[in-house]
Parts: structure tokens; sequence; C-alpha cells
């Protein structure tokens, strides 16, 4: 067993690498590429609900750590490890990878080699950033995460794929310049590039104010964009209207928040409780001007889009308040948004697949022809929206609350008034493409409700929207033992004279 | 210690010019029908058996020979390894490319081998007028190889424009030997750096550096001096290109390091900031240019303007920090643009038939073997993660920031942002389905043997640049410290001023 732990994060990483180089050597036959991908992603699922199986709530710092040099100089280790923020985000990794299989099942159909090794290759990547506490491990996973998802949006568009590929490819990879020369500065006068010491160093250290400031806001905005925070979303929209839906459904929110969470928070307290005001105000912008656009919308998935960064918008808002519960609740509501945008997606997909078409008006009164892809949607809406006893309504309590109580009312009583316009838009959706006449398209295409694949997927996603709005103190605990004002100290603690600042360049030597 | 024979000091050349004249000679007997394929494979084990001495070479004491003109040290290992490497590559893949009629088969080989010859001699060089024959010997081969396609109009006017502009940076050169000469009575590396500093006429010392830059910077087609490469690139065949774009590339680097580091690095408060906005200038037109072009080899031209001065912000480190940087980088920009010329050979073909970047739409569906080829590529010159080209960017801006200059850091990296504009625009046109499907194109060329082993090396030099840097970089280093060490008496490696928070 203590074999395992010691390895396991390697293989979460190798699992789904394995199956891509799998999935391109073997020929395209038979549906063999999809096979191959939903068997690896069952595996690398299972595997990683090893972790929080064998997590020790009790002990503080990183588990199932590994630390071994990859390059001697400059000194850059395979560092991986979880801790409360990431274990769950990790099994959220591995359970939305099956799922996008399944969404991709009929909707992709030729060139399944690529796709799914793509695919896959992403799945290692996302991974990577949530285990990775070696800066440069992190922000190599970080710049891998972008080129899959680029070729297939520019792939598989729907209309104008290649345009929001580079869309898309230049919003996040420009930020990720300003990100990796703030890196290499800390290496610089630092000497390390690992997380936990870099903790430490960057707290106790001496560095002059202005250059950490800089540093910290490079840190930033390369996440903001990730997730997005406004104004920073213009990449979104054209994103979620031209990739595949598996790649969507993964392309906003988690990456970003958590990195945000992890790396501009964990490493720069002070500086991310100086600019926290400003981060506030545009999360509570964030909010409304998405929630208000979603409403105006006539392509469902541009409404979703906007949708996305509403509710992103909540856990920025929740991340910059400083609370230990906000914390929490933030990583929480990544979960629920994770599990409900499932859903929403691989439902949205099936409909497309289905009737061709993403225009809102086009639908209309498809209860009684599909009613049981219409229940699934209704519920996913309502957990989506916050209904108590589902996921949704747990984490925006949260939040909330957090705000109200640690923040400030007047921003809480402003972000509330996202969650009624938030109700508004997707039951409006609801009330549009389900129920209400039927329309042309209705009555034309022929109707099939979903299928077993399909329903094999949506059920346990379902039950556990229903669980973790029941029970969410099983994940809130273990998210809370990550939930510290740094320093974290990791299992392995540093010698006192590691804490002294080692000369630029000259480590391990 | 027994004393190490001369020759062995330049075995790798030796064996390179036995091999260029044996290929020529046996192209002289051959009959005029007869095939003249195996001379490229004559060529290739020739390179094959030169990498191996320069490889050997590593056990030799690090000393000079020839009367202190020659040197073996890591750093020349270094070197050779790295351009009889491309050489190599150069060679397997012109066997497969080049027309099965072509009546100058032979000369071609020969000439790339010598070209061989002089790039190797110039990375060993520590005599100034070693130096200055050694780069006639690699530029009046490449200035050949340039115009070969005498039937295209763009081949001679290629190769002219080559030769002429050539001519005068090499002038240049020249001319800033003449002076250092006159500043110090010698033209030997070492020596010159000893009485550098104290010489009397310290104006002639400033001119040479300039007059040697100028030269040096044509050579590495950096900006203000680049505007040959897109004509040469564009009228030379594809496999010549492959070459001119890294190895000439790479022995004129391993001058300037030494030229820099080696011979002038009391002047390096003069040469970094000129270094500096010369890198600045590269990186920016050249991307800006490259931006616009539609032409696939005009844009890798650009392109590898670009690159030149990602190479040279490897400068602005300190000491032994900013050598190996460089090192690396020139080895990792050497495999991977190797490779993406390799593609555009095998693609548009020795002649160049689909010269645009529109005509490789659809090439993934095409030939899924080039079309992932070509993309892996370029991914790996916009420089993502796990590729070599990551790691060489890395290890160049870090040498920057290690140096102090965080603004060109950042210039240099936003300017990478800005190439992975066309980079991605040609990948994604590339993976894009053919609108009008009916269009028929040239079969793809066949990937025997030869050129599979060519892509091979590319493919595995790019990827293993990109996983495990690590024994690359520890040569790039070793190589850099005896750079600092003059020889024979080793002195101890100087450590940079370290800069306190």
């Amino acid at each position: 067993m203590e074999a395992i732990n010691q390895s396991i994060l390697t293989w979460i990483i190798l699992a789904p690498l394995a199956g891509a180089v799998l999935v391109a050597l073997l020929p395209d036959r038979y549906k063999l590429p999809n096979w191959i991908a939903l068997l690896t992603t069952l595996v690398s699922f299972l595997l990683s609900l090893h972790l929080p199986a064998h997590f020790n709530a009790a002990q503080p710092g990183f588990q199932f750590e590994i630390n071994t040099p990859w390059i001697e100089n400059p000194a850059i280790f395979y560092h991986v490890g979880v801790d409360g923020l990431s274990v769950w985000l990790v099994v959220l990794v591995g359970l939305l990878a099956p799922v996008g299989v399944i969404v991709s099942w009929n909707a992709i159909k030729e060139r399944r080699k690529i796709f799914y090794s793509l695919f896959l290759i992403q799945q290692t990547a996302m991974v990577g950033v949530f285990v990775a506490l070696d800066l440069m491990l992190y922000y190599g996973f970080w710049e891998l995460s972008l080129v899959p998802m680029a070729i297939l949006i520019a792939m598989y568009g729907r209309k104008d794929g290649p345009k929001a590929a580079l869309k898309f490819f230049l919003f996040t990879f420009i930020p990720s310049a300003p990100l990796l020369v703030a890196i290499l500065w800390i290496y610089a006068r630092t000497g390390s590039f690992d997380f936990v010491t870099l903790q430490l160093l960057l707290t106790h250290g001496n560095f002059p104010a202005a250059a950490l400031f800089w540093v910290a806001l490079a840190f930033l905005f390369a996440f903001a964009v990730k997730v997005p925070v406004f104004p920073l979303h213009g990449w979104l929209a054209d994103t979620f209207s031209e990739a595949p839906v598996a790649m969507s459904m993964v392309v906003a929110g988690k990456l970003g928040l958590y990195s945000m969470l992890r790396f501009h928070i964990g490493l720069f307290p002070s500086q991310a409780r100086a600019m926290a005001p400003w981060l506030i105000g545009l999360a509570v912008i964030g909010i409304l001007y998405g929630a208000c656009l979603a409403l105006v919308q006539r392509d469902f998935w541009r409404l979703l889009a906007y949708a996305v960064i509403s509710h992103f918008s909540f856990v920025t808002l929740a991340l910059y308040g400083f609370t230990f519960t906000g914390w929490a609740g933030g990583i929480y509501q990544i979960l629920n948004q994770g599990v409900v945008e499932a859903a929403i997606f691989l439902l949205l997909g099936a409909l497309e697949v289905r009737y061709g078409t993403s225009q809102i008006g086009e639908f209309g009164g498809l209860a009684a022809k599909i009613p049981r892809l219409t229940s699934f949607f209704v519920i996913a809406t309502l957990a989506m929206i916050g209904l108590p006893l589902l996921n949704g309504f747990v984490g925006e309590f949260l939040i909330l609350s957090s705000t109200f109580n640690g923040v400030s009312r007047g921003w809480a009583i402003v972000a509330t008034v996202g969650v009624i316009l938030g109700a508004a838009y997707m039951l409006w959706l609801v009330q549009r493409v389900f129920y209400g006449g039927e329309s042309k398209l209705a009555l034309q295409k022929p109707t099939d409700d979903l299928e077993f694949g399909e329903l094999a997927i949506l059920t346990p996603v379902v039950v556990l929207m229903l669980v973790m709005g029941v029970a969410p103190m099983q994940w809130i605990n273990t998210i809370e033992t990550g939930v510290h004002l740094p320093p974290i100290h990791s299992a392995n603690t540093l010698p006192p004279s590691m804490l002294q600042l080692a000369p630029p360049g000259e480590v391990q030597r | 210690m027994t004393p190490v024979p001369d020759i062995y000091r330049i075995l790798p050349e030796v064996i390179l010019t036995l091999t260029g004249v044996a290929v020529m000679l046996i192209d002289a007997t051959l009959g005029h029908t007869s095939p003249r394929r195996p001379l490229g494979w004559v060529a290739a084990i020739g390179t094959t058996l030169a990498l191996w001495a320069s490889l050997w070479q590593l056990s030799l004491p690090v000393g000079t020979g020839f009367f202190s003109t020659v040197e073996t040290s890591p750093f020349t290992v270094f070197f050779h390894v790295l351009i009889c490497g491309v050489v190599l590559v150069v060679l397997l893949l012109s066997l497969d490319s080049l027309p099965e009629d072509s009546h100058h088969q032979g000369e071609f080989y020969a000439l790339i081998v010598f070209g061989a010859v002089g790039m190797c001699l110039l990375s060993g060089a520590v005599e100034l007028l070693v130096v200055f024959i050694a780069l006639e010997i690699s530029s009046i081969s490449t200035y050949v190889l340039a115009g070969y396609r005498k039937e295209s109009g763009r081949g001679p006017e290629a190769a002219i424009k080559y030769f002429l502009l050539g001519s005068f940076a090499t002038g240049f050169l020249l001319y800033g030997i003449a002076l250092i000469f006159g500043a110090t009575g010698t033209t030997q590396i070492y020596e010159v750096a000893r009485l550098a500093p104290s010489a009397e006429n310290h104006l002639f010392v400033l001119a040479a550096l300039g007059l040697m830059l100028v030269g040096i910077l044509f050579k590495v087609s950096a900006v203000p001096f680049h505007v040959w490469t897109p004509d040469v690139y564009e009228g030379a065949p594809s496999p010549v290109v492959a070459l001119l774009s890294t190895a000439p590339k790479a022995a004129a680097f391993a001058l300037l390091l030494r030229v820099l580091y080696e011979m002038l690095p009391s002047l390096r408060s003069v040469w970094a900031p000129l270094l500096w906005i010369v890198a600045v200038l590269s990186m920016t037109i050249g991307n800006l240019a490259a931006l616009r072009q539609q032409n696939v080899k005009r844009m890798l031209a650009y392109s590898s303007i670009a690159h030149a001065g990602y190479l040279l912000a490897a400068f602005a480190g300190l000491g032994s920090s900013g050598i190996a940087a460089a090192a690396f980088y020139i080895a990792a920009y050497a495999a991977m643009n190797v490779g993406v010329f390799a593609v555009v050979t095998l693609v548009s073909g020795y002649d160049d038939k689909l010269p645009l970047i529109d005509d490789f739409r659809g090439l993934i569906y095409r030939s899924p073997l080039m079309g992932s080829l070509l993309l892996f590529f370029l991914v790996s010159l916009v420089g993502i993660p796990f590729t070599g080209g990551f790691f060489g960017k890395f290890y160049s801006f870090s040498a920057a920031v290690g140096g102090g200059a965080i603004a060109l850091a950042v210039i240099g990296l936003l300017n990478s942002g800005l190439a992975a504009g066309y980079y991605l625009r040609f990948a994604l046109v590339a993976a894009q389905r053919d609108p009008e499907p009916d269009r028929t194109f040239a079969p793809t060329a066949q990937v025997g043997v030869a050129v599979g082993a060519a892509l091979l090396l590319a493919v595995a030099a790019t990827l293993v640049l990109g996983i495990v840097p690590g024994t690359t970089l520890h040569s790039a280093e070793s190589a850099a410290h005896t750079l600092q060490a003059p020889p024979p008496e080793a002195a101890p490696i100087v450590i940079e001023p370290q800069i306190h928070p």
C-alpha cells in the first residue's frame, strides 16, 4: 500500500498519456479509439479515487508526495502532491474524462484517433496542473493544456474553428509569457522552483515590494484570463460555440481558480490581499454582466458561456474574500460546477447531435417527445441555480454568507441579484427549449430519447448532485484541511539552512 | 603527459575532407548514366565517422594544436557534434528528395561535406586567420548550394545575393581582424584577450569589435543584417535551406561566443547593450514580418531571424550561464528547424511545387504522418513545454533574467506569443479540411529509409531536448566552462558577482 501511495500520482498522470499513445498507434476501426479512450479514462478515474480513499484528513500538508530531481540545473524537480484543496479536483478531472468520451461517442465521427489522443493528452495536462508543486513543472502542464484544446477547436469547430482556436490560444498563451518571466525572476532571486520552499521564502524573505507586486500581478493575470475574470473573458463565448462539447466542458474555471488560490493567494498572500478589493469588484461585475448577457443569447452554447462567467465570478468573489469559509466554499463550488456543467453540456450536446442546431429559437415543446432528457435537464438546471438539497445551493450559500459576514454586506447583496438572474436565464432556457408549443423542428426530426450509454453516465452524475447537496461535509471536511493561511509545511520539512536566500542561479552546485 | 599529436585536434575535419574528396573523385569516375545516390551514403557514413571522432576528442586533454590555432575542448566538441548531426540529417534528407535525373548530385553531397569542414573548423579555431579561412570554406560551399536550382531563375538570384552580401560581411570581419592585429600585434584569440584590455589604441579595439560583430551578425541573420535571409531561403532548394538555417548559424554563434566571451570579455559593457538592441530588433521585426508572409519558406526565414533574436537574449546572461543557454538554444533550434524544413521538403518537393501556406491546407488528411510531424515541429518552435523549443527559450530567457535584463525577457516572451500567431496559423491550415477536395496534389514523397532516419533523428532530438534536457545542458555547461578558462594553464572558473535582492 505504501508503494502505491508513493507512486499513485505518477500513474494518474501517465495513464491517459499511455492511452493516447495506444489510440495513436492502433488502427481506427470498430470504434477502437472510443473504447480505448473510455477504458483509459475509467481506469484513471478509478486510480484518482484512490486519493480521497486514502487521504488522511488529520495530516496537514501534502500527501502522496513524490519529489525527485528532474533537471539538475536549473533545479527543476518532479515534485507532485495533493492536499485538501486539490485532492477532489483531481477526482473531478477523473470523473469528467469518461463523461467527455461518452459525449463525443456519437458527436465525433471522423479522425477519431486524433481526437481521442489529444483528448487524453489534455487529461494528463489537467491532472498535472492540479498536482504539480514545482513551478516549472506546473508551468509545463499549464502550457501543455493549451495545445490539444486549440488544435481540437480548430479541427472540430462548428463554423469557424480556426479563428476561435487562434483567439483562444492567443488569449491564454500571451498572459503566460509574463507568468514565465515572473517564475524566472523568482528563481533568479531564490534559486528554487519548489512551491513549499518558495512559500516560506517569499513570506519571510526580504524582497523589494514593488518587484513582488509585479510578480504577483503576472501570476494573477495569467490565471484570471483562464477563469475568465471580467473583462478578460473575450475568448470564452467563441470557444464554447466552436469547441467539441467534451473540451468546452473542461476549459473554463477550475484550472484558473485553483491556480489563483494555490499560487497567487498561496505564494503572495499580502499582495493578493492588496489586490483583493479590485478582484471583488470585478467578480461582482462579472456575476451581473455574465448573467445579463446570458439572458439575451440566442444560441445555447453562448448562453452557457456567459452563465459560466457569472458562476465562476462567484468563486473568484469567494477566493478573494480571504475567509476560510469562502475558500472552502469556493473550492466546493468548483466541484459542484464541474459536476453540474458536465450534465448540462452532455444534455445540450445530445440535443445538438439530435437536432443539428444550437439556436434556442428553433427548439420548443420537446418535453413530450424526449421526456427522459427533459427531466434530467430540469434536475441539472435546478442544481445549477442553487435549489436547496442539490449541490449548487451549498456552494452558493457558503460563498454568499462568507462574503456577507467576512467582506462586505453591500457586495453580498449585489451578488445575490446574480443568483436571481441565474435562475431567470436557466429557467427561461428550459421553458423555451422543452416546453411551449411544438416547434417545426420538434415535429420534423425523429425523436430518440437518451441512449443507454448516456443514461449510464448521467444517472450517477445526478445522484452525485443530490449526495453533494445533502451531505456536503464529506467533501468540505477534506477541503478544509487544505485551507490554511500560508505557509503550509510539507511532510518533508525544510532544514532551517534552506530558509536563507540561495544566491541566484547557483543552487545545487 | 605525452603531447597530443596535432592531427588528433582536427580529426573530424580530416575525416570530412577525405570524405568530400572521395565523393568528388568517385563522382568523376562514374559513368554518365550511373546512379549517384550511393555517393550520398558515402557522405553520410563519412559524416557519422566525423561525429564519432568529435565525441572521441572528449577523451583528449583540453588544449590547442598546430601552433595554438585550433583547440579541442568540450566547447568545440559540442558544436562539432551539433554540426555533424545537422549535416547528417540534411544528407539523409537529400538522399530521398533530390531528383533522380540530376547530374550534379555528386557535387551536391561533396559541397555539403566541404561546408561541414568549414563549420567544424570555425567552431574549433582559436586564431582569427584560421577563423577567416574556415568561414570562407563554409561560405563558399553554401553560396554554391544556395544556387543549386539553376533552372528556376530564383536559384541564381538567391546565390548571387547571398554571395555579394556575404562577401561584404566577410570583408567587414577581415577588416576587424586587421584592426585587432594593429592594436595588439597578434591574432591568436587568447593572446588578444590578454593584451586587449591594456592595448594602447583602445579605439582600434572598439572599431574591431564593431566590424567583427557586423560580419558575424550577418552570418546569424540578425536584424539589421537580415535582408538576405528570406530571398535566399526562398530561392534555395529546401534541403539546402534546412542546412543553411541551422549549421552555419550554429558555427557562427560559436564564433560569436568565442569572440565576445573569450576574446573581448573586457568590453562587455560595450557589446552587451549592442546585442540587447539587436536581440530586441531581431525578434520583433522577424516576428512582425513573419506574420504577413504567405510563402512557407519566407515565413520560416523570418521566424529564423526571430529565433536568432531569442538566442542573442542569452548573451545578456552572465558568464557561463549565458554561454550554456546560448549553446543549448542552438542545439534545440537546430533540431526543430531541420525537422520543419525536412517536412517542408518532403511535402512540397525539391522544386517547391507547393510554395504557399495555403497549399498545405488539409495536409494532415492527405498525409497523416507528414501532417502530424509538421504540427509537432511547429509546436516545438512555438515553445510548448516538453519539446526542445521550450527549454531553449527557457534557458535563454532565464539567463537574461539572471543577468538583470528583465525587460529583454518580457519582450522576448511577448514575442513568442506573437510568433505563436503565425506558427499556429500554419498548423491550423494544415489541420483544416481542404475546401476543394477535388484539387489534386503531387503525391507526397515516399518516406524511405534515409528520410525516415532523418525524421527520426530530428524528432528524437527535439523530444529529448524537451523532456530530458539534462545531458545536453550538462555538455553545454562544460562547454561554457572551457570557453571561460583559457588553456593551457586552466584558470579557475570565475564566478560572476552575485546580485542580491
